[in-house]
């Protein structure tokens, strides 16, 4: 058995060997479930990224209006409730969150499925606990950056040339206070893909993170070191595409 | 950005909040070093006759146990005072490590620029791409759970917003005439580092400090929930939430309860560190 997965060599030996191999693709196979770890991460990875982008998209359907309009009515009362939304949902735990969500809209009010995945609705519920982590840091940025952009001499110029407030909002402000957001998102879905693994146990969503948590538990060690390798990897390549992203964006970030 | 803050209204609301969060973090300091003078009950006896019983708000509670008791008839207050004390304690000592980690490589990586900068540089972005509840879980499944390895484990993957803090603050106090003035007198290195840079850059890291405080009470308690954090029977809020949650569907206040504390002490923390930062940045630039 020891000979088979080659653990009587040492540690160092056998480390330099996985990385030699992972770099070619071939994350080894799996103690508990016999088959090849990439086939495994592949066949849960569509449930994990599916779970992260509903995540995305709402965090920034709730975040982006609000920082806007906050931005927008900075030092009122509105302003000031967002900020304290945004507060709360930093010391919101996610799990019980998700919890909590699960009593009263899965069980009190039966409008969603609590666990599993079968359909889009099983989707809604995890997704909302996971927009929740990255909503604070978005709707703080989206405020901030859209306070800094309204009060830059572009808007006058363009309030000056007497176009619609809409207009300057929206085309003028909006484009230059998304930069920094594109990049923070890009980097939160990185975040809430290794986050996912608590919620995908609080919804049993066999996802890649429940995998990872599944196999700790039977100490399937190909599996976990896949898995936050496969994790590490799409963090990087989210935060190249944000910085390619920006530079779509801003022509000043292009390089002579 | 800091415009905006200064204009905005200091007394009042800022103020206020900045009180709250104190007050919350002062009750739960007396809970967290008090907790063994303050319990009402063993916190760790059984009483199968009196399991599951109601909070004091609910018909048919118990006047002894103000909040009730779990499914082993243990009493909840007792737990929730004993499990802010696991809490505190999780989160000053990680802050420590990871703050000791974090602002030694961001100080030395300011202060030498160069290669040790890039080289700083290089470990902060490695660190970032680790998901941090992943390895955590994995460290802690490997070698088992205790306090000890939780922290070790918690402040060596937390250390990044220190590094980063402390890297930029410096890089802004090195070139000041202080600095200068203490090379020409003659100063070693070390003794530039830690009696003028350190100083000055402290107000910042005390902000870190509690924001990370904050993080490591929220990761504990997401780390017990999944059974990998703090052993049982120990009641951390994560595992009193974890244990109960079968149970939460008859009897939702047994998760509502140790989740409202975890959520009021977080947001205390983080009330408090906001308005650290803003005194802070109100007197650094009038």
């Amino acid at each position: 058995m020891r000979k088979a997965y080659g653990l009587d060599r040492p540690l160092i030996t056998q480390f330099f060997d996985w990385v030699g191999r992972a770099v070619t693709g071939d994350l080894g196979d799996s103690y508990f479930f016999k088959t090849r770890v990439s086939s495994l991460i592949a066949e849960r990875m569509p449930v994990t990224l599916t779970l992260g982008l509903t995540g995305l998209v709402i965090a920034l359907v709730v975040s982006l209006p609000l920082g806007i309009l906050a931005a927008v009515r900075e030092n009122t009362t509105f302003d000031r409730l967002v900020q304290m939304i945004a507060l709360l949902g930093q010391a919101m735990p996610s799990f019980w969150l998700g919890l909590l969500l699960m009593i009263l809209l899965g069980l009190q009010l039966g409008w969603l499925p609590i666990s599993g995945t079968g359909s889009w609705q099983h989707y809604v519920m995890p997704g909302i606990v996971l927009a929740f982590s990255a909503i604070p840091a978005l709707t703080r940025l989206t405020r901030a950056g859209m306070i800094q952009a309204i009060g830059s001499d572009y808007i006058r110029t363009a309030r000056a040339k007497g176009l619609s407030r809409a207009s300057i909002l929206l085309k003028h402000a909006l484009r230059n206070a998304a930069i920094p957001v594109v990049a923070i998102a890009a980097v939160q879905l990185g975040f809430m893909l290794g986050g996912s693994i608590v919620i995908e146990q609080v919804f049993a969503l066999h996802g890649v993170g429940f995998l990872a948590w599944e196999s700790i538990g039977k100490n399937d060690f190909p599996v976990v070191q896949a898995v936050v390798l496969v994790l590490a990897v799409i963090y990087v390549v989210l935060t190249m595409l944000a910085d390619l992203m920006n530079a779509v964006l801003d022509p000043r970030l292009r390089g002579p | 950005m800091s415009v905006s803050v200064a204009s905005g209204p200091r007394r009042g609301w800022k103020s206020l909040s900045t009180w709250i969060g104190a007050l919350i973090v002062g009750i739960a300091a007396i809970c967290a070093v008090f907790a063994p003078l303050l319990v009402p009950h063993d916190p760790f006896a059984q009483d199968l006759g009196k399991r599951l019983l109601v909070p004091f708000w609910m018909a048919g509670s118990d006047p002894s146990h103000l909040l009730g008791t779990d499914q082993l008839g243990r009493d909840y207050l007792s737990r929730l005072i004993w499990g802010c004390r696991i809490s505190m304690l999780i989160g000053v000592t990680v802050s420590i490590v990871s703050g000791l980690i974090g602002i030694t490589l961001g100080v030395l990586g300011g202060f030498m620029g160069g290669r040790v900068d890039d080289a700083v540089l290089f470990a902060i972005t490695t660190r970032l791409s680790i998901p941090v509840v992943l390895v955590a879980l994995a460290v802690v499944g490997l070698l088992g759970s205790s306090m000890i390895l939780l922290v070790l484990t918690l402040g060596l993957l937390l250390w990044d917003r220190f590094a980063v803090v402390a890297r930029s603050t410096t890089m802004q106090v090195r070139h000041l005439d202080f600095v200068a003035a203490a090379w020409c007198a003659g100063c070693s290195r070390f003794r530039i580092l830690a009696g003028e840079v350190l100083p000055n850059i402290a107000s910042h890291l005390v902000v870190v400090a509690t924001l990370e405080i904050a993080l490591a009470i929220l990761l504990e308690a997401a780390l017990s929930f999944l059974g990998l954090g703090v052993p049982p029977p120990l009641p951390s809020w994560g595992l009193m939430i974890a244990e109960a949650k079968d149970y939460m569907f008859f009897s939702p206040w047994v998760i509502v309860i140790p989740g409202v504390a975890l959520f009021v002490l977080v947001l205390g923390i983080n009330l408090l560190g906001d308005g650290l930062r803003d005194l802070f940045r109100a007197r650094t630039d009038p």
